[in-house]
């Protein structure tokens, strides 16, 4: 099983060179901290900024330079500055190859829900629902079971959605699954030490697995 | 040559009055009109409609507003912040709009740039939807969404000069260019504020033309929501 920093390292293994990628809140942010050497990328901040680095070094915070999860970070070289909707037209227009994103439910159709919890929770959509509804290639990180045990990957979600069959691929801490055009998650890889069968219990919309499905290579 | 100058936010929000609508500019805590929210407070103009990305936290930005119940009505993409905004939210007290973010930017722009609707695939097939028409091409679902209207839209630049013409820094930029561009008076307050032809017209965000009244604002706090660093080797 993974923990989250796990499922990080694996989604990063998904980046190639040259890509233009907007992370989300949580664990997509930790994908950067795994980018494989000899990959070079640049990551999008919705808020205006191509070109995101580290956080800063204590004492050269600057007020003015924020990232989209409102932390302060640095610029690199070559980055640019922009407005909001120039940032999300970049995001429309595809120009972003990559978004990664969390998830409260993903639908065997590849419908997301993340936003809101009603009566619960109401924070907002932010970005996400403007970049789930361009970007071309989208992939979760979320967790497989709620605390209780739940699935999380549904025949179809029971939350508000954020995004209609948009979803295409899916890490979580037991497993890799592609969501199928025809509906349906299909088991790409395992998490190490975890068993086909116990993936299946975990899923509680359609899975197609195959008993000899390999487990994942985190290197 | 035209002259922008007010004084200070005491003069430039003198005709705010009740139940206008308002933009104000900002991402989180960065970049938002410090000076102008704190003499709307003063002021305590009520039941305002605020168009902003985010609602601030409890005691800075709009959540001051909040706190003294100047907002009837919040339009946002996230609100997450705050408590009193939330416990408003649940009791009733406060309407609130939630617009996808990009649509949120996308509708300011639209009204700097002169046009009544745009059309975006955000919120397709969820609640956003809801009585909206939507409309395919090619192949592809949009909603049509309005441009906003706004009574003023209130903005923080870096640097301004006397005719209006306006810089950001950094990532303070996000929802301010297009928000500029939107309001029906526009106010701009600027960190720096020089006379006209000190600053590069090649250097130019926002062109004088959108904006009706601009200061030099004071003391401003800057406050960071998330410090977030790292530590020397």
């Amino acid at each position: 099983m993974l923990d989250k920093n796990g499922i990080a390292r694996r989604i990063a293994k998904e980046i190639k060179d040259g890509y233009y990628v907007n992370l989300g809140i949580g664990i997509p942010t930790l994908v950067a901290n795994y980018i494989p050497d000899g990959i070079n990328i640049v990551l999008q901040s919705e808020n205006g900024l191509l070109g995101m680095g580290p956080f800063p070094y204590e004492g050269e915070e600057d007020a003015d330079l924020i990232n989209a999860g409102k932390q302060t970070i640095t610029t690199l070289p070559g980055s640019s500055i922009f407005d909001s909707a120039m940032s999300f037209g970049m995001i429309r227009s595809q120009k972003i190859d990559l978004t990664i994103l969390g998830a409260m439910e993903v639908s065997e159709h590849g419908d997301i829900a993340n936003w809101k919890i009603p009566g619960k929770m109401v924070k907002g959509m932010g970005g996400a629902m403007d970049l789930v509804a361009s970007a071309k290639n989208i992939i979760v990180a979320m967790q497989h079971v709620n605390k209780a045990g739940e699935s999380k990957l549904l025949p179809s979600c029971t939350l508000p959605l954020t995004g209609v069959r948009c979803i295409k691929k899916v890490v979580t801490e037991l497993a890799v699954l592609d969501i199928l055009p025809e509906g349906g998650f299909k088991l790409i890889e395992r998490a190490p030490g975890v068993s086909v069968e116990y993936i299946r219990q975990s899923t509680l919309g359609k899975l197609y697995a195959d008993d000899n499905t390999p487990e994942m290579s985190l290197d | 040559m035209i002259n922008k100058v007010v004084s200070g936010a005491k003069e430039a929000i003198r005709d705010i009055e009740d139940g206008h609508t308002l933009m104000l500019g900002g991402f989180g805590l960065c970049g938002i009109p410090e000076n102008c929210i704190n003499a709307l407070v003063e002021k305590d103009v009520k039941e305002l409609t605020c168009i902003s990305n985010n609602a601030g936290v409890d005691d800075f930005g709009i959540g001051l507003m909040l706190h003294k119940h100047q907002v009837k009505k919040m339009i946002a993409s996230y609100v997450g912040e705050n408590a009193e905004f939330e416990r408003q939210l649940l009791s009733g007290e406060l309407e609130v709009e939630l617009v996808p973010q990009g649509t949120l930017a996308t509708r300011c722009m639209a009204a700097g740039y002169g046009m009544p609707v745009i059309y975006t695939p955000a919120g397709v097939g969820t609640e956003v939807a809801e009585g909206k028409e939507v409309r395919n091409f090619n192949g592809k679902d949009y909603l049509m969404e309005y441009a906003f209207e706004a009574d003023f839209a209130i903005v923080k630049a870096w640097k301004g000069d006397t005719a209006g013409n306006l810089i950001y820094r950094s990532t303070s930029r996000n929802f301010n260019p297009v928000m500029a561009m939107a309001g029906k008076v526009t106010i701009a307050e600027v960190e720096e504020l020089v006379a006209a032809g000190q600053l590069d017209p090649d250097h130019i965000h926002t062109p004088g033309v959108y904006v009706h009244r601009i200061f030099q604002g004071q003391d401003y706090e800057k406050r960071i929501e998330q410090r977030t660093v790292r530590t020397k080797n």
